[in-house]
């Protein structure tokens, strides 16, 4: 088979969850949107503000619509046959498994620490062989090229530079954000394509 | 034993939990691998960590 045609129609059948919609979920989903992946699961709980708009994909007119509704909107405009989950929920370590049912690859973009270790726990713990690519690292403006793709273990990648959290002195800013989220998108399109290593 | 591939001495066995507060670890911030398994959150308390393992622990910071 024409090899080209091969690695589209792969895309194309990947499903992949994102958790948590922010400025790495969001520009992450339109990154895999663009690439062609036909199944997205979109999972956040809160609603566009307009301190968001600095890095997230969100737009002035959907201040206050749920960012489930307005990534659809937005990625549905990009590609048409794109097939969209969205739930508009808050996850917990209860109602998180029942999330990743039928999809092959998540992508971790939550903001809070307890919230990306509890997603990678129960994941690892009750679904070994679900891939998941998370991101950790990537407040302020320090060089990009600290930001970086780790495999920590066999299903487990670590995007970021593992070190810039996000505080009252350390903001985040488009660039680092949009630099980890192409990390992750990578990553899941390396594994789309049968490639493990990072 | 190995700590995210580094060399240390470790003295006595110790619960798990009390060697990564000890090691400087937030235990509600990190997934544990030990010898290859992941250790899950319910058995922090209750697993040992011997000089003999190979521990990674893997921690999150803030901001996505």
């Amino acid at each position: 088979m024409n090899q080209h045609i091969n690695v589209k129609e792969k895309i194309r059948n990947a499903r992949i969850a994102i958790f948590g919609l922010g400025g790495i979920g969001s520009n992450a989903a339109v990154m895999l949107t663009r690439m062609g992946v036909g199944y997205l699961r979109l999972i956040d709980f809160d609603v566009v503000e307009e301190r968001n708009l600095t890095r997230q994909s969100y737009y002035p007119p959907q201040l206050g619509q749920p960012k489930t509704k307005a990534l659809t909107e937005q990625l549905l405009t990009i590609n048409p046959n794109l097939t969209i989950d969205a739930h508009h929920i808050r996850v917990t370590a209860d109602n998180a498994l029942p999330l990743t049912d039928g999809v092959d690859i998540i992508c971790e973009a939550f903001d809070q620490p307890e919230a990306k270790a509890m997603l990678v726990n129960s994941l690892l713990t009750a679904r070994p062989e679900t891939k998941i690519v998370c991101a950790s690292g990537l407040a302020g403006y320090a060089s990009s090229n600290l930001i970086k793709t780790s495999r920590k273990m066999k299903n487990f990648y670590v995007c970021g530079d593992e070190t810039s959290e996000i505080s009252s002195e350390k903001d985040l800013f488009a660039p680092r954000v949009q630099i980890c989220a192409g990390h992750q998108a990578n990553m899941i399109l390396r594994i789309i394509l049968g490639i493990e290593e990072v | 034993m190995r700590l995210n591939g580094t060399q240390l001495k470790l003295a006595s066995t110790v619960p798990l939990l009390a060697f990564l507060k000890e090691h400087g670890f937030n235990p509600a911030r990190v997934a544990v691998e030990q010898n290859g398994i992941i250790v899950p959150r319910s058995s922090y308390t209750e697993i040992a960590v011997t000089d003999s393992d190979k521990l990674e622990v893997v921690s999150f910071v803030g901001g996505g």
